[in-house]
């Protein structure tokens, strides 16, 4: 049997608008090359699910970073901090920017890379995943995981999230690939609809896949809303398309 | 889901954290995801001192049926203390 290794740590990177940010890596043992994964936290926070999940991309050959987009609200358990987070009303989505650039370019410096990133997130994370591959040119790949929000009446757009990331939907810059639940509420099937012809109209590269018997966060396994056959399902078609994207 | 509905109002009080009793600043109502609960959506109510950090919190969280009960419940005890404290200045 090969021998296999992994390191995962925390670390300090720097975010929006240089202010230090933590993160969290994780990389096969090796010089490499690794592609590099780039893991947008949901709003319940910086969380273990969180942490599991970018062990799991370098178990999978990958190098993975989570960074912390609530580390400006202080040190704590990540409920108590999300908490704080949900109270002031969220992150502002050019921070959530600024500090996702951070952390691709923490990766793009790292001598292992194989010169390939992709970003992926989940809940409000999906959200800010489709947001930033409109916003930059940075990254290879894009996941959205039944982001929320995509799509905004105008009331209820505010100064933190004052356009509706479906509005940059001429700006994408990556393949994207979508895993949406038919019974989610945020997303509703109608949104990612509207989402999916935005996408088509711009001509862009991405594929959705749509789960029946799924709703909201059907890959948390410690929630309700775990579904084992659409999880196992999705985890699939997530590696498929980084697959075939972020390889050299 | 990811909500945005989130009620926050003054408290003058304490509430009871994992590092003992602290004086509260704000009460926080919240549509959201739970942390603990088993629900897809709760009714989270954090009682918390803003200044002093994510830790000092007093949370819950509670079904939709749970948080009706219990605002009932509040509203009548409410009614009840406002009466006594009538009779109360009466007295005086």
């Amino acid at each position: 049997m090969a021998y296999e290794g992994m390191l995962a740590e925390s670390i300090s990177i720097i975010g929006h608008k240089g202010e230090p940010i933590s993160a969290y890596v994780a990389r096969p043992l090796g010089a490499g090359p690794f592609p590099g994964m780039v893991l947008i936290h949901h709003a319940p926070g910086w969380d273990e699910w969180y942490r599991e999940a970018t062990r799991k991309f370098a178990h999978h050959g990958y190098a993975a970073i989570s960074h912390n987009l609530y580390h400006r609200a202080g040190d704590g358990k990540a409920d108590d901090v999300a908490a704080k987070v949900r109270a002031e009303g969220g992150v502002p989505d050019d921070q959530v920017v600024g500090d996702t650039e951070g952390a691709v370019q923490w990766l793009r410096g790292q001598p292992w890379l194989n010169g390939k990133v992709a970003v992926l997130g989940t809940c409000s994370g999906g959200r800010h995943t489709f947001l930033y591959a409109c916003k930059t040119n940075s990254i290879n790949a894009a996941c959205d995981l039944w982001g929320g929000r995509v799509v905004m009446s105008k009331e209820e757009l505010n100064p933190k999230q004052p356009v509706a990331p479906i509005e940059h939907t001429k700006d994408l810059s990556c393949p994207l690939l979508g895993l949406f639940g038919n019974e989610d509420r945020a997303p509703t099937p109608e949104q990612v609809d509207q989402h999916e012809a935005e996408l088509k109209k711009h001509g862009k590269q991405y594929e959705f896949h749509r789960y029946d018997g799924a709703g909201h966060g059907f890959f948390y396994y410690d929630r309700p809303m775990y579904r084992i056959e659409q999880a196992l399902d999705g985890w699939k078609k997530v590696f498929t398309f980084l697959q075939k994207h972020m390889a050299v | 889901m990811c909500t945005s509905i989130v009620e926050i109002v003054g408290a003058n009080g304490a509430g009871k954290g994992s590092d003992g009793w602290f004086d509260l600043t704000h009460s926080v109502v919240s549509y959201d995801h739970p942390h603990h609960a088993l629900l897809e959506e709760a009714i989270t109510i954090d009682f918390v001192n803003a200044a002093l950090g994510p830790a000092a919190r007093v949370a819950v969280e509670l079904t939709l049926e749970s948080a009706k009960e219990l605002s009932a419940a509040l509203i009548k005890a409410i009614a009840a203390a406002e009466i006594e404290e009538r009779g109360r200045l009466r007295g005086t």
